[in-house]
This record gives structure tokens, sequence and C-alpha cells, in this order.
């Protein structure tokens, strides 16, 4: 066998034996449906209502995208800001980490008050909960550049702009793309609660209003889909991670 | 006239410590200058100065006549660390002066046939052929520092700036880098300019040393060292070359003694 099939295996061994301890103690202790379904009961309750679900998994799944796009873009902007200036590290800093420290389940009702129920306050809380890894990841990359690396471009006549495009940037590419993992579940995590708090559309509301009907299998159906996006995404990010920016991990297991 | 001139240069950190003082250094065409001293005398500071990396708070260094006012173009450099680039391929580090310095950038775009073809004999002559695909992390640190010193070489500089880069080598693999260095050197007769604490090092590779006092840091002494090129590993176990490296060791502990003194310890 080799080494890849091999660690594959266990990944999904270990997630499969988590699926079956599950379903044998629901069975094992005769747990009712509505303190917590077995697995299977939860996948069973969504197979009826798949249409609905499909509508509503899109929902939070694009809502999710939207404003972890906009959480990339403002994070690497802000992030180079930070990492690159002395004066607007320090000047951003304490505003971003105060910010941070704000529970985003508080903001939604803010956000709704400003701009109604629905998707804006989902993609807004999505890019509000996910920006802040962004930057610090690419902050911290940017700083951590030897200056040595800079210096050696600097006496070959390289503008700083050369400097930063050449050396900076591939150097703090690892540094991002880290952060892309973590950002991309804290996105899902942003949208649900908003689309909990305050939308008629998307997993979060599904799972409310399953709830409202004492619909727990249906429930737990919402929480797995929401699980396997996540999955499903943070795969990505990996595999792109692997190939764009593989020399940062194969230089230690070489 | 000098190729390389410091006169009366002074660098003062915004901490106010003040790093070198009062430096005066004339250094010609092709010429192999080592600076040596005991830590922190400002060594790599001056070099900084000299590549314009760094202004001095005052004094000033010339290069070809001309005031040194920002970074000057066309210098290679290799420090203590490789600091090679791991998204690079071996070669494509070496090659990357040629894609950034003024005087080649176009040329190589245009026909980088040659210049890979040069980049391949430098990496042959200091024991690299065959590397010039391997990654950074599958060479070994001395291979590492083999082909740092190619890529401080590969455009044909006029100065190059050596911040102690044999120093965190094996003693085996140093001595070999020196005689790989003592071959670039006579091949291409760059102004070579040397930091180092190795005494033997210094004695061996260069024509003129400079050893340098610290807190400040001062040029202390000079010394010129006329053995002919090539100069053989041998060299270095008989007595003229012993004599000058133990001089130039009296020198510095001189310095030292008189630190310790100061601070109350020993002596």
């Amino acid at each position: 066998m080799n080494p890849r099939t091999h660690d594959t295996l266990i990944a999904a061994g270990a997630s499969v034996g988590l699926f079956v301890l599950w379903e044998l103690s629901v069975r094992l202790f005769k747990i009712p449906p509505f303190v917590l379904p077995a697995p299977s009961q939860a996948i069973a309750s969504l197979l009826p209502v798949w249409g609905v679900v499909v509508g509503h998994a899109w929902q939070t799944l694009w809502t999710t995208l939207a404003g972890f796009g906009i959480a990339v873009v403002a994070g690497v902007l802000l992030g180079a800001a930070v990492g690159t200036s002395k004066p607007l590290n320090l000047a951003l800093y304490p505003i971003l980490v105060g910010f941070n420290s704000v529970p985003k389940a508080a903001l939604v009702p803010v956000l709704v008050l400003w701009f109604g129920i629905g998707t804006v306050p989902a993609i807004l809380t999505a890019f509000l909960i996910s920006f802040f890894p962004i930057v610090v990841n690419v902050a911290t990359g940017l700083a951590s550049v030897p200056p040595e690396l800079r210096e050696v471009l600097r006496v070959l006549g390289s503008s700083r702009l050369e400097a930063f495009t050449r050396v900076s940037i591939p150097f703090s590419m690892p540094y991002f793309f880290a952060s892309l993992k973590v950002a991309i579940t804290l996105a899902f995590v942003g949208t649900v609660i908003s689309e909990i708090a305050a939308s008629q559309k998307g997993i979060g509301y599904l799972m409310t209003s399953a709830s409202s009907q004492f619909n727990v299998p249906l429930v737990f159906g919402g929480l797995l889909l929401i699980a396997i996006m996540g999955i499903a995404l943070y795969a990505v990010f990996a595999i792109l991670e692997r190939r764009l920016v593989g020399w940062a991990y194969r230089s230690q297991n070489a | 006239m000098p190729f390389i001139e410091l006169s009366n240069v002074s660098l003062r950190y915004d901490n106010g410590y003040l790093a070198v003082e009062g430096v005066n250094l004339s250094i010609a065409q092709g010429e192999f200058v080592a600076l040596v001293g005991p830590s922190g005398c400002g060594k790599s500071t001056l070099l900084r100065v000299i590549s314009g990396l760094r202004p001095p708070s005052s004094g000033q260094a010339t290069v070809h006549g001309q005031v040194v006012r920002g970074p000057i173009a066309g210098i290679g450099m290799a420090f203590q660390n490789p600091t090679l680039m791991p998204w690079r391929t071996i070669l494509q580090n070496i090659l990357l002066p040629l894609e950034v310095s003024a005087r080649h950038k176009q040329q190589y775009r245009q026909n980088p046939k040659p210049y890979i073809e040069a980049a391949r004999e430098l990496m042959a002559s200091v024991g690299l052929a065959g590397f010039e695909n391997a990654h950074v992390w599958e060479l070994s640190g001395g291979m590492q520092q083999r082909a740092s010193l190619c890529r401080a070489l590969i455009h044909q500089p006029e100065i190059l700036m050596l911040d102690e880069p044999f120093s965190a080598l094996d003693a085996f693999t140093r001595e070999e880098l020196w005689q790989a260095m003592q071959v670039l050197y006579m091949s291409r007769k760059p102004t070579v300019i040397l930091v180092t604490h190795d005494l033997r090092e210094a004695v061996y590779l260069s024509d003129t040393i400079y050893t340098m006092s610290t807190r400040p840091g001062k040029i202390a002494y000079a010394r010129r060292v006329e053995f002919p090129r090539p100069r053989a590993l041998e060299l270095t176990y008989e007595d003229e070359f012993a004599h000058i490296v133990k001089e130039l060791r009296e020198q510095i502990g001189g310095m030292r003694t008189q630190i310790s003194g100061l601070k109350g310890v020993g002596a």
C-alpha cells in the first residue's frame, strides 16, 4: 500500500468510526430521537425534503463564499498595511483586536437594523467573522521576511516594490493560505449565525424552523450538511495550498 | 585613486548607540580585504554603509569616485545564512540577480541560454553540478552556502560583500569553500570585502586585513598579506602564516583585555 492511500484510509476510517460509534450508542442506549437522533435518522430526515434542502444549502454556500471573498480582499489589504508600515501597525492593531473581540452574533441585530433580514446581513457576518485571521497572518508573514533576503535584491538595484513582489509576497504565501483554511470555516459559522437569527433562507433558517417543529433529526441533518460543506471547502483550499506553496511543507518532511 | 573609500564614517543607531566612529578606509579595485574584530564592533554595519543600505550618521562612503546615497546596484552579497529562496530551485536562485540587475535584465530576458550555461559552469566550479533542479531543502548547509556564493557572483559584480559566509559551516567544508572562493576570486578579480571572526580565514584569503576595536567600532590595525596566489591550504600550517595569525590575535586579544578590564571582570 502506498503511503498516500494509507493516510487516506486513516482519515476516512476515523470519520466512519465516529459515525458508527454514534449510531451504535443511540441504538444501544435507546436515546430518543428528539434528544439525539442517530446519523441514519438525521440523513433520512433530509431525503423527503431534498429539493428544499438543496435550495437552502446553496443559499448558505454562496452567502458564505461571498462573505469570504470580501474577507480575503479586505484581509489582504489590511494585512499588507499592518505588516509593512509601523505607524499603520500601531494605529490599526488595537482597533482590529478590539473589533475581533466583539461577538459577531451580537452584531447581527445591528446589521438587520441597517440592511433588513436576509442575505446581506449573512454575507456581512461571514465577512466580519473571517477577515481577522487573514489580516493577522498576512501581516505576520510580511513582517517575518528575513531582512537579508530583501537586501540581496536591494543591492542588485531592485526598487522597494520589486523586492516586495519578488521576496515578501512569495514568502508570505504560506501564511496567507494557512489563514484561508481557518477563514473559510469561520465564514460558515458567520453565515449560519445570521441565518438562524434573521433570515428565511439558508441552512441556519432550515434548522431553526425544524427545531420549532421539534424535528430534531432534521436539525442534525442541517448540521451534517454544514459540516460536509465546510470540509469540502477546506479541502479545496488545502489542495490549492499544496499546489501553490507546497515548497513550504515539503521542506519539512523531505 | 581608491575604488572604495570611507572618510570619517560614524554611525549612530536610533537608540543612541554609537556603532562605528571615525572610520577611514580605502580599498583598491580588485583588492581582497578582510575586516576582523570582536562581535559587535560594527563590521557588518560598515558593509551596509558601503553598499548604501544604511546611510552613515556622519562622514561619507564613495565608490568609483561617487558618493554613496542609496543602495548601489550590482553588488554581490553573501551572508552567514544562505538566504536562498525556498520557492525557487537552486538554479533559479542563482539566476535571480540576472532577473533584477539593470545591467543584465534585458539581455537575460531575450536570450537566457548563455547565462544559464554560465550558471551551470559556476555551479560546477564549486561542486554543485547536478543540483540545478534540486530544491533548497534537499541540500546540506554547506551546499546551500555554495549556491549562495554562486548567486553573489553570477552577475559578475565589481564588488563582493561577504558577511561571515563560512562561519556556520563545519571546519572541513569551510576550508573547501575557502579554496573555492580563491578560485572564483582569481578568475574574476572583484573587489571583495570579507567580514569574519576567523583569523586563519582572513589571512588565507585576503590582501589586506583590518582589525577593528569595539564600542564604538574603529579601525585599529592594518596588515598586508603578501603570499602569492594560488595559496595552498598547506600554507596555513607554515610558520610565516601562523606568525601573522598570532600577530592579529594579539591585536584583538589586547582589545578584549581592555574591555573586560573596563567592566571590572577578569584581566
